[in-house]
């Protein structure tokens, strides 16, 4: 509960995040624009499944905690469905929005493809998640107070900042895997996404036992990364010659000198 | 009452040049496709009008082309350029919500402005409804009147007294407003100050802002005073209006820029399409502008850069004094005695008539961009709305019980708004107001999150479960 818990927390979290805006996000003024407009629509699929969450407990009206708890998991799993249900209408407005370019301008090529969408658009939403989920919390640690006198668990902090840092990258894959699946039309990549959404999501019903949520969310996220690099066109080769620095069309876009 | 107006570079002859969206000269000239491609000087195409107003008329030949070559780059400029907006925006927010988060003052109820009599501390909500409705019928109805007056003033051609309006109002904003807000900084951190070094310190920002606004000086260090200055008043409304007269005020102001910049006989057109008439720009200091444009033409085009200059200080002027006129009913008269205060009242109006001046001039051909560097024009946002904007994401900050889910929520709104407002401008290609969408978003956003967001992430929290 000091200065330290919140810088700490907040990098945990979203430190690579940023590190990828830096590096991909902020030289590209159409990335940032859609990077955003990916946070406003997971932010309207946030606040229409806290809609229906609100007018269920409404309607239930119990102040029994159990029942609160089940409207709640209720609340996740429609929340869950209806953030996949926001990507999917992302993507269909950002074709939308392209074609309605390419026919305007006469151009053959797009500003930007939609490989670069997707990743944008996995990122905006990872983005929003991750800010939605753990500002509050940050906001706390800076206070008074310390963590799991009644009995919870002391490293409250500290495993939400662990759980946004898996979140954010796994909105990315999601993001990549989602559309690219989407132009092929392959639809059960994306009922694999909104399963392995709802998994993640489910995991966490079993907080504060972390070991059952934290690590198989990690395993998670790193399957989810592996399927999202090969789907968007890496391969081990790909992978050696860009750690050797010998990748010659990453090179060059990139001037570097070899 | 704000609008928006963006340049979109285009490509001319190989060779790229800037474009001016004149939009109102669109709807009154019979040139108006070609006025609305005006290229930069540099462009030596023979145009004989070109001293008209400092710019180049666009020639037929070069429009048809420029048709063309624009859809492509409209674009990928246009990112550019909302990025451009983002910047300011987000760093005029920014600057509010930290100083409303840390100095108290800005949350503590001392008062309300003149403009609001009534008190919302009333004992039935019926009661308070009804005192808000009418706080915001007031508000409304002298912005309405101050409007129509400057509108008066410059068809009359008085500009000597939006002149002295203008400054007066930045001064005391640069000076009087300053100097409480760093008076409550140094109180909230306890800092130790003597006046010597505070009347230095004071008496240094104002100068150079009032050159820097009204007169010449670094591009950056206009618009951070611009910045500064928006977010000044900013602070003032968010302090002195009750909560549900500053929701009510910002509806109806966006209504009410939306009715004024759009419809025919609204008092922000007619403005405009006096000033174009009068081949004049109007208040270029009361815009923030993201280019080097308005410098290079005060220095170039003097009667009209004097003309601008005492236009762009009318407008801060009357905003300040406003401001100060309510706070000192608060606070120690200050010397300020009601007489006083009447005549400055007379004299200057509201800070919401001037989005009208932002708007002609955004509205108007600007003088020659001819020595700028032929690269982006830049887009222009009246601080109108960086005030407005600021308002509704620091009022956020201050009453939300979702806190930091609603301030940021609010923000993302405000920023989809306005990148929308410039998807519009792109395609209509005329002056827009730039308050109701964002305004909207924000609105229905705030109270959204507030309401049904917060608790839901508040319970997640709780259990730690994750969405």
């Amino acid at each position: 509960m000091t200065t330290a818990v919140f810088i700490g927390c907040s990098f945990i979290a979203f430190g690579p995040v940023l590190a990828l805006c830096v590096c991909t996000i902020a030289a590209e003024p159409l990335s940032l624009v859609f990077l955003i407009t990916g946070g406003f629509f997971w932010l309207v699929s946030l606040l229409l499944s806290s809609l229906v969450w609100f007018i269920a407990v409404q309607i239930g009206g119990s102040n029994n905690a159990s029942v609160k708890k089940n409207f709640l998991i209720f609340g996740v799993v429609f929340s869950v469905l209806l953030q996949e249900v926001f990507r999917f209408a992302y993507y269909k407005l950002l074709k939308k929005a392209n074609k309605g370019l390419m026919t305007v301008s006469q151009e053959e090529t797009i500003p930007i493809s939609v490989r670069q969408l997707s990743y944008v658009s996995g990122l905006g939403f990872g983005i929003m998640s991750g800010i939605f989920s753990l500002v509050n919390i940050l906001t706390d640690s800076l206070g008074l107070g310390s963590a799991g006198i009644y009995g919870d668990s002391p490293q409250y902090f500290l495993s939400s900042a662990f759980m946004t840092l898996a979140i954010v990258p796994l909105h990315v894959f999601w993001g990549i895997v989602f559309f690219d699946a989407c132009e092929k039309k392959k639809w059960w990549a994306p009922a694999l996404v909104i399963l392995s959404h709802l998994l993640v999501s489910g995991l966490t019903f079993l907080n504060p036992q972390y070991d059952g949520s934290l690590v198989p969310s990690y395993i998670i996220m790193m399957l989810m990364g592996t399927w999202a690099f090969f789907t968007a066109g890496g391969s081990l080769r790909n992978l050696k010659l860009c750690l050797m620095c010998r990748d010659k069309d990453f090179l060059l876009a990139n001037q570097h000198p070899r | 009452m704000t609008e928006l107006s963006a340049h979109l570079p285009q490509f001319q002859h190989g060779q790229l040049t800037e474009n001016f969206p004149d939009n109102h000269l669109c709807n009154t000239n019979d040139n108006s496709e070609r006025r609305r491609h005006d290229n930069s000087e540099r462009r030596r195409n023979d145009n004989p009008e070109s001293e008209t107003n400092g710019q180049p008329q666009n020639r037929a030949q070069q429009v048809v082309e420029q048709d063309e070559e624009d859809e492509e780059l409209t674009l990928k400029y246009g990112a550019k350029h909302v990025i451009m907006l983002f910047a300011p925006v987000t760093l005029c927010m920014v600057v509010v919500v930290a100083t409303i988060k840390s100095v108290s003052f800005y949350t503590r109820k001392d008062g309300q402005l003149i403009y609001t009599p009534f008190t919302e501390d009333t004992d039935t909500v019926g009661q308070r409804a009804l005192n808000s409705i009418l706080n915001a019928a007031i508000m409304i109805s002298v912005i309405i009147v101050m409007t129509i007056l400057l509108v008066v003033l410059y068809k009359y051609r008085c500009y000597k007294v939006i002149h002295g309006w203008l400054i007066i109002s930045s001064l005391l904003l640069l000076f009087f407003f300053s100097f409480i807000y760093l008076g409550e900084v140094f109180k909230t951190y306890n800092v130790a100050m003597d006046y010597i070094t505070l009347a230095l310190m004071i008496w240094n920002f104002g100068v150079v802002g009032m050159i820097c606004i009204h007169w010449k000086g670094p591009l950056r260090l206009q618009q951070a005073y611009l910045i500064m200055i928006s977010a000044l008043m900013a602070l003032v409304f968010i302090k002195y209006l009750p909560e549900w007269t500053a929701w009510l005020i910002l509806a109806v102001i966006s209504v009410y820029d939306l009715v004024a910049v759009l419809c025919p006989k609204g008092p922000l057109r007619m403005l405009v399409e006096t000033a174009q008439e009068r081949n004049e720009t109007l208040f270029p200091a009361l815009i923030y502008s993201s280019t080097m444009m308005w410098l290079v033409n005060m220095a170039e085009e003097d009667p009209e850069a004097q003309r601008k200059a005492s236009k762009s200080s009318t407008y801060d002027k009357q905003a300040a004094a406003n401001q100060i006129q309510n706070e000192d009913a608060d606070m120690d008269d200050g010397g300020f005695n009601p007489e006083w205060e009447q005549q400055r009242d007379s004299r200057i109006g509201p800070l919401e008539s001037t989005p009208e001046s932002r708007a002609a001039v955004q509205a108007l051909p600007s003088n020659s961009q001819a020595s700028e560097d032929p690269e982006e024009r830049g887009v222009k946002l009246g601080l109108g709305d960086f005030i407005f904007y600021s308002v509704l994401v620091g009022k956020a900050s201050a009453t939300a019980s979702g806190d930091w889910n609603t301030t940021l929520a609010c923000f993302v709104a405000i920023l989809i708004g306005l990148c929308l407002t410039l998807l519009l401008l792109a395609i209509f290609k005329k002056a827009l107001p730039a308050l109701p969408i964002s305004i909207t978003f924000g609105l229905v956003f705030y109270f959204a999150t507030d309401n049904l967001v917060q608790p839901f992430m508040d319970q997640l929290a709780f259990h730690q479960f994750y969405i």
